[in-house]
């Protein structure tokens, strides 16, 4: 596996990645910012942090380790985390959501090398998950399987039926991270279902190991994924990542509404600024690429 | 080529199913099972007796039952056979198996067990009158009803040795035996059972013994010579076999036990429309549901009997000529 990046290089792969995301949204003209930019600390920790063994040159060799990405709408973040990985060419991001492009507005393992799951319907990754972890078992292989979900997808029965079953099962190396932004669609997730709360709880009873976290804070991430990777052999291990909707960007930061829409050209160019992109990059971007 | 008789013997499909199952595991080392508590009266805890290790029952969770059988799929490198009873299963889950299993063509085969109304006792609440509608709505699905257990052991093989995914129709019924051990399937390729000239009748699942039997009957009767098709495969559809038969005929009346809305008998009026237009009547069960009763007296009050189809057909004949 290649060399693990150390703590600064791991913020600065977000902030790049955080400036890619929002320029393939803002040139799709939709998508989902908001989670997109909380869950891309986990990410970047993940790919870069030397937890995720992939190979861009063989996307799904056997015993390559699996990421699911169960909050499928985050596909922005995740697809650019793939292009800095090397599975495709960055301008390819800026395609998102076009028609013919390979980058579909929910993720697409039809469409894009390195997805795992087809997903964008909430509450089904944790499931997905469970059943490529029992194959690890069944095949005798050493593989981790991450299923990212979102809070809000909590609501969903499905999530709980996978959590379930993974107790009766003892899948191999099965994690789940949260990404508690705590904002869902309409608003903030007490106003529209509290009833996800206490998280850590509700995965402790069902055989659970619980681990509780910054998700921006990356010491936390890297020490988090360290416990969960060694625990997880005995196991499965959600960790609960208290994050910050639309992170990096002054305006968008725990506001619903920038959970699904793109940015106008005047705010996209203050979300550059705020990522700290120069004016004269901002222009030359907007020049090549900006055809509205 | 045909053993079907009026007293055919019975044949078990879900005993067919289990074992077949079994000896596929054999077989195939890397072959998963799933059910979602009901293996026992699936007959997939057959395989899970003999394998342990690859079958999964998750327990009553039929989404999570798809979930997991994708994740197991996802990588196309083992045939997973995922069951249930036919309304939880396709019901259920639909959403999951359209998101997972339809759109990345994933090598998952779906058996439910307990269609229609011969599920009996057991009320509207189990009696999947909408499975094939619902299945054969979603792309890549291909949705396979056998008559009976002879060519269901031949679906099964041929389901197992063929990429993506499948649907296949069984029912909690024995069915009489309609075929020779010998018969061979193949998706999308249906079989004249009777020939005739007056009607064609297509039919699928248990209603084509009832078929045969009332084309006796009109043919006793009403010296009406009606043609009998089982189409097996309702998705892909045989339309040429069927299209030929219509241009021959030149009346077509389909019976199926499921509801006659998206299922059988729309599948043939879709390749009727545009192969050969001709007068059609759809025998199902009528826009509602079902109630509790023997699987022999629903067959009755929804007018499915062999001497009530006779009837039907005759009356049908009689308006259109």
């Amino acid at each position: 596996m290649e060399k693990k990046a150390s703590l600064e290089e791991l913020k600065e792969i977000a902030r790049q990645a955080r400036i890619e995301t929002l320029k393939a949204i803002y040139l799709a003209g939709s998508g989902h910012p908001g989670g997109s930019l909380s869950i891309m600390d986990i990410l970047v920790a993940l790919y870069f942090g030397g937890y995720v063994n992939v190979d861009p040159k063989e996307p799904y060799k056997p015993d390559r380790d699996r990421v699911i990405l169960s909050k499928g709408h985050a596909a922005p973040a995740f697809y650019t985390i793939l292009a800095f990985k090397g599975f495709f060419e960055k301008e390819l991001l800026y395609t998102l959501r076009k028609l013919g492009s390979p980058l579909q507005g929910h993720v697409s393992r039809k469409h894009t090398p390195g997805v795992e799951a087809s997903t964008g319907s909430l509450g089904q990754g944790l499931s997905i998950a469970l059943g490529m972890a029992l194959k690890a078992k069944v095949d005798g292989m050493d593989y981790k399987t991450y299923a990212l979900l979102s809070d809000g997808e909590l609501q969903e029965g499905m999530t709980w039926e996978a959590a379930m079953t993974a107790k009766h099962f003892k899948p191999k190396n099965l994690i789940a991270i949260i990404d508690n932004n705590n904002i869902q669609l309409d608003d903030f997730v007490p106003n529209v279902n509290s009833g996800i709360y206490p998280i850590e709880d509700k995965f402790q009873a069902c055989g659970w190991h619980t681990i509780t976290i910054d998700g921006h804070d990356y010491k936390q991430i890297l020490e988090a994924l360290d416990e969960a990777t060694a625990v997880a052999k005995e196991k499965p291990v959600a960790i609960r990542a208290i994050t910050v909707k639309g992170k990096g960007v002054s305006f968008m930061e725990n506001t619903p509404a920038w959970h699904g829409k793109a940015p106008d050209r005047e705010k996209f160019i203050q979300a550059m600024k705020d990522l700290g992109v120069s004016e004269k990059e901002i222009e030359e971007f907007l020049a090549k690429y900006d055809k509205k | 080529m045909f053993l079907y008789t009026k007293d055919a013997p019975k044949g078990d499909l879900r005993k067919v199913y289990g074992e077949t199952l079994v000896q596929l595991g054999e077989k195939d080392p890397k072959m998963c099972v799933l059910d979602a508590d009901l293996s026992t009266s699936t007959k997939t805890a057959m395989f899970g007796n003999k394998f342990p290790e690859r079958f999964f029952n998750v327990g009553i969770d039929e989404q999570n039952l798809i979930g997991v059988a994708s994740g197991l799929a996802y990588d196309k490198d083992r045939v997973v056979f995922a069951s249930s009873f036919s309304m939880f299963l396709t019901g259920r889950a639909w959403e999951i198996i359209r998101q997972h299993v339809g759109y990345n063509e994933l090598p998952v085969k779906l058996v439910a067990t307990h269609t229609g109304i011969t599920v009996g006792p057991d009320g509207a609440s189990h009696q999947m009158n909408e499975d094939m509608a619902i299945m054969r709505a979603i792309p890549n699905m291909r949705v396979i009803v056998p008559a009976d257990s002879n060519i269901l052991k031949k679906i099964l093989y041929k389901v197992y040795e063929t990429p993506g995914p499948f649907y296949v129709r069984l029912t909690r019924e024995k069915f009489p035996i309609v075929y020779p051990e010998d018969v061979e399937f193949e998706i999308g390729k249906g079989f004249v059972l009777k020939e005739g000239k007056d009607i064609t009748i297509v039919a699928v699942g248990l209603m084509v013994s009832h078929a045969l039997d009332a084309a006796t009957i009109l043919k006793e009767k009403y010296g009406i010579d009606a043609e009998v098709i089982d189409p097996v495969s309702v998705k892909p559809i045989d339309a040429d076999l069927i299209a030929e038969s219509a241009k021959k005929t030149g009346k077509v009346v389909t019976i199926e036990e499921h509801s006659t809305i998206g299922g059988l008998g729309d599948a043939v009026l879709e390749a009727l429309s545009t192969k050969a237009p001709v007068p059609t009547m759809k025998i199902g069960i009528p826009d509602t549901y079902g109630e509790s009763g023997t699987a022999q007296e629903l067959l009755r009050k929804f007018e499915l009997m062999p001497d009530q189809l006779a009837e039907r057909i005759y009356k049908f004949l009689q308006k259109v000529g």
